[in-house]
């Protein structure tokens, strides 16, 4: 049996692509230790209680809350937050598409929503507008009235579609 | 808010768990998904002084069909159980049930055991195992027992499980031919606590119908099929000690158990 965690842990893992570690409490969120710690600010806080979706990030491919999971919980694991979306110049597809469409006014829950469309549309790759409301009750946004997020969804899953037909036939 | 301190232990095995549970049963939770227990822990509700993550415990991952039931270990996250493709076939009330617990966010962490632990009385899944006629299986350092579901949720995130156990399993039992299998519930978003959820198993002479929301914990009651159903169902209503609260009126809670239940007994939906 594993003695039990000091109260600060050395916790290791991937984030974004690269090893990374720092320093936790038992009781740390994983969104504040991903925020204070490893200084990614795209995670944004909100409820703290799972309901409003901003502080969604990827734990080993799967989109979660981050304020429903304990820091010393990704020991090991790959973690993906909206930092891991843009190249060096370039922003992604999706981030495009919620640009074009509006789908954003004032970001707060926006790195949220991302990472759930990313992990979401590995799943349903065309997704129907009733799917794309239905993944997206797990998210508040008190701007957009959605309209715009749901476009946006729709044809990022679109253009990927035409694209992958486009790379069949050539 | 943040939680209170505590300790935290990542045991990789259940002998360790149920070690630890002896010891420091009454001042431990156990965490699985965490997706009840990080919230109440964040908001101070709860203040154990150990917590026990179970989610490194290979031995409680699995998704086994039985010849009588579907066996389902405490690792088990909804999502995966919700993609398992065996589910439409072997228990199908759970198929069409799951897909309204909380959102994929949440399934995809979220355990089918844990949800059980937690007993919400809005929740889909204590609703499912109560109307199923399903049992959990509890274990200790004293031993094994199982529990059959109207047994072990006692009330509002009270069940019949003592401070040195650990829910290992649950057992949804296995769909008959001939029988049907529905659900609907009603609530403020799709994803938000029930405000009414039913689920009815519907056989040649006999009806079960499973209320959630409504009561303390869920209940499920047998109709005759032949019987006056509008009678049946607000008996049903009025016997379930309806509650006013943020969400809706015991009045209206009461309505929606006669006209859902109407609805999902007589059209399907």
């Amino acid at each position: 049996m594993e003695a039990v965690v000091k109260p600060r842990t050395v916790v290791q893992f991937e984030l974004n692509g690269r090893a990374r570690q720092g320093y936790a409490e038992s009781r740390t969120q994983l969104c504040d230790f991903l925020r204070h710690e490893t200084g990614a600010t795209g995670v944004h806080v909100g409820c703290e209680h799972g309901v409003c979706g901003a502080c969604t990030v990827l734990v080993d491919g799967k989109a979660v809350r981050s304020c429903l999971m304990l820091a010393v919980q990704v020991q090991g694991s790959r973690v993906e937050t909206v930092e891991s979306l843009a190249d060096e110049d370039l922003m992604s597809d999706l981030q495009q598409a919620f640009r074009r469409h509006h789908a954003l006014q004032c970001g707060f829950c926006t790195a949220g929503i991302l990472m759930s469309c990313v992990d979401y549309l590995e799943r349903e790759p065309e997704p129907t507008e009733t799917q794309v409301r239905d993944m997206l009750s797990g998210h508040l946004c008190r701007c957009t009235g959605y309209t715009g997020i749901v476009r946006a969804v729709l044809d990022v899953a679109h253009e990927r579609k035409t694209q992958q037909e486009n790379n069949n036939n050539v | 808010m943040k939680p209170a301190a505590f300790d935290y232990v990542s045991p990789t095995r259940k002998s360790d768990v149920l070690a630890l549970l002896a010891e420091h049963g009454q001042n431990a939770r156990i965490i699985a998904g965490g997706q009840s227990l990080m919230a109440v822990l964040n908001m101070r509700m709860t203040q154990p002084k150990l917590l026990i993550d179970i989610n490194r415990i290979d031995e409680l991952h699995y998704i086994e069909p039985q010849k009588r039931h579907l066996a389902v270990g405490a690792g088990v996250r909804q999502a995966e159980l919700l993609s398992w493709p065996g589910l439409a076939e072997a228990v199908p009330l759970l198929a069409r049930a799951m897909p309204w617990i909380g959102h994929f966010q949440t399934r995809n962490r979220g355990t089918v055991c844990g949800s059980l632990a937690h007993a919400d009385p809005s929740a889909e899944l204590p609703l499912c195992l109560t109307t199923l006629g399903g049992e959990v299986v509890l274990e200790s350092k004293r031993g094994r027992r199982t529990v059959v579901a109207e047994a072990f949720f006692q009330g509002i995130l009270t069940t019949d499980r003592r401070p040195d156990e650990l829910l290992t399993e649950v057992r949804f039992p296995m769909s008959q031919p001939g029988v049907e299998y529905r659900f609907n519930e009603i609530a403020m978003r799709h994803g938000d606590f029930a405000i009414v959820s039913l689920a009815a198993v519907i056989g040649a002479d006999a009806i079960r119908l499973g209320v959630g929301g409504v009561a303390d914990r869920p209940v499920a009651r047998n109709l005759e099929r032949d019987q006056d159903l509008a009678g049946a169902l607000n008996e049903t209503a009025w016997s379930l000690d309806a509650q006013d609260d943020v969400q809706a009126t015991a009045a209206y809670r009461r309505q929606m158990v006669r006209e859902l239940g109407k609805r999902l007994i007589e059209e399907g939906y």
